[in-house]
């Protein structure tokens, strides 16, 4: 459906939006995900057609924006990071003028009214939208995007703004219009592009350094075995009967974070699930286990991780020798991105723990 | 293009700048036209005319001030730049949208003129000329002050730009008697855009002086559409 390959966006010495190339087939919801100023909005704004980008193509539905924009732009609807709204227009007038202005073919009345219904503006249909809230202007300006069905809905930071019963909402939304519209969507918000995304684009300083679903990241993340506990009992002891376990690799104490009870970093062998173990030895002594969490790394951790400048320069120096290297060499654009290395707990620069240097020296 | 002219069309109803406009243009329209017709006694329209255009200099800004700098500053172009219209579409919806005001503002004169002709005959031609006249003197400078709005972000800068260069433009032939080289003196009174408005005022239709509006009004629409083209690749 949207074709992007070899984008890049350049203000002066500045890159925007560095080689990026991706493809978003039929119906998929995508999201993009990346710091502020990632170049999330610079590479929505190219594909729409509102910006251009100084090399690269983008196809939408296999028309080239910037060969044939007006007919590449009949399958856009877009909702910019601030919705364009007319202040001075009721949201029906306002409505009305963006059916004229995409030529829109379809029954007026019902295709506006069933939109109203979608986005729940209904109520607020005759008023003015500078009296409307931001909420609620939120929503017209995703109307707005709906008006003539679109193939596409690029939304930018949809939910920015919003409080948190209407980000339920329009994520509820959002996942509703994915089965019928290609949507791509934007957001600095982790949780959000992951409740409501199929899959998932991380770009940091305009390129991209993740680009899979929501399972190939969690299973990159399995290969991790770490087990955090907080037990209420002595603190050395605990220490020594939890190393006295079979499968324990090292175990480090963490300090009192919940009075009367200490917690404990525990890493296991690969492959060794030690939680059961763990927990039979705790109930045999009495030491009651308050709380068990598989330290796995989060999304939160990987996104952290991913968009770290070491991340960044580390794929910038990969593209350069690649591209020293003969063409039929070069790996897929999309390979490149999550490799073990990137996910291993020594990279991390998560400096609370205080257990990296070692960590760094149980591994390899 | 249509939808566009419509909502600008309207957007000027829903401000008060339509109002504005027409208030200021009717009162001025029929303040000269009682000086230099009625009190006069005369049914010559060649003085009403003459200075009915220099209400334009500031009435023409008023106009054009807020088209496109309202839409940059208020985001609203990222919805028209990326919807199936073309830039020159969307120009045009605008200019049209402040000749079609400005029409009827000018239709004040087709009543003056039906008043006149109830009481002594007039000469309905040179009416009609300069009507057209007027329509394509009114569309020269809309263009400028659409293309001077594209510039900049703020009302205020455009309507000052606008009022400047529109002022340069009706004073530059009376600076061309200053000028003692006789080919910049030709030049400069042959820019004037109040000069060429002489012979329409008398009722000649020169089409010398129709293809100099028209071809003002064609630069600037270009010039404007090259600066939202520009905006999408800087």
């Amino acid at each position: 459906m949207i074709e992007v390959s070899h984008l890049t966006k350049q203000y002066g010495e500045n890159y925007a939006v560095n080689d990026i190339s991706f493809e978003v087939n039929d119906g998929e919801i995508l999201g993009f995900l990346g710091p502020n100023g990632a170049g999330k909005s610079t590479t929505m704004n190219i594909i729409t057609g509102y910006l251009s980008s100084n090399t690269g193509t983008v196809k939408i539905a296999g028309v080239d924006v910037l060969d044939n924009p007006v007919e590449a732009k009949k399958h856009i609807g877009f909702l910019p990071e601030l919705p364009p709204l007319y202040l001075d227009m009721t949201v029906r007038e306002y409505l009305n003028f963006v059916y004229n202005l995409k030529g829109c073919k379809l029954p007026r009345d019902a295709h506006l009214s069933e939109i109203c219904d979608l986005v729940k503006i209904t109520g607020v249909y005759d008023r003015m939208i500078k009296n409307l809230s931001k909420g609620y202007r939120q929503r017209v300006g995703i109307a707005q995007a709906l008006v003539g069905n679109p193939d596409v809905l690029i939304l930018d930071e949809p939910t920015v703004g919003l409080d948190p019963k209407q980000i339920i909402e329009i994520r509820t939304l959002i996942k509703h219009l994915g089965k019928k519209h290609t949507v791509i969507l934007s957001s600095h918000i982790l949780p959000e592009v992951q409740s409501v995304c199929e899959r998932i684009i991380i770009i940091n300083k305009g390129i991209i350094v993740a680009d899979g679903t929501t399972a190939d990241l969690s299973n990159k993340i399995s290969a991790d075995h770490r087990v955090i506990i907080r037990v209420a009992g002595p603190e050395e002891p605990i220490k020594k009967a939890l190393s006295g376990i079979t499968g324990v690799k090292s175990v480090e104490s963490l300090g009192i974070r919940e009075a009367g009870s200490f917690d404990f970093q525990v890493e296991a062998e690969p492959g060794r699930d030690v939680r059961k173990p763990i927990f039979n030895l705790m109930a045999d002594r009495r030491w009651p286990i308050l709380s068990l969490d598989s330290g796995e790394m989060t999304l939160e951790d990987i996104f952290l991780k991913l968009t770290s400048e070491d991340v960044v320069n580390r794929i910038k120096r990969k593209r350069r020798k690649e591209a020293s290297k003969p063409a039929y060499k070069k790996n897929n654009d999309f390979e490149h991105i999550i490799d073990e290395k990137d996910l291993d707990s020594e990279n991390v620069d998560d400096a609370s723990s205080g257990s990296d240097a070692k960590k760094e020296a149980d591994e390899k | 293009m249509t939808a566009i002219l419509k909502r600008e069309f309207q957007s000027y109803f829903t401000s008060a700048i339509g109002y504005v406009f027409l208030g200021v243009f009717y009162f001025f329209a029929a303040l000269f036209f009682v000086s230099s017709n009625l009190a006069a006694n005369t049914t010559s329209t060649s003085t009403f005319f003459t200075t009915l255009i220099l209400t334009f200099v500031v009435l023409i800004p008023v106009l054009t001030m807020r088209l496109m700098c309202e839409e940059k500053k208020q985001r609203t172009e990222q919805l028209l730049l990326t919807s199936p219209v073309s830039l020159f579409g969307m120009v045009m919806g605008k200019f049209l949208a402040a000749l079609s005001v400005f029409a009827m503002g000018l239709a004040s004169v087709v009543l003056f003129s039906l008043t006149m002709a109830a009481f002594v005959s007039i000469d309905g031609a040179v009416i009609l000329g300069n009507l057209v006249g007027l329509l394509l003197l009114a569309s020269a400078l809309i263009s400028i002050g659409i293309f001077i709005s594209s510039l900049t972000e703020s009302q205020i800068i455009s309507a000052v730009g606008s009022i400047f260069v529109i002022l340069v433009l009706y004073l530059i032939g009376s600076f061309s008697s200053s000028v003692t080289n006789k080919i910049i003196a030709a030049i400069l009174s042959a820019l004037s855009v109040s000069s060429r408005y002489t012979n329409f005022s008398m009722g000649i239709f020169n089409l010398g002086d129709a293809v100099y509006y028209l071809s003002i009004a064609a630069i600037f629409i270009f010039l404007t559409v090259r600066v939202l083209e520009k905006r999408r690749w800087s």
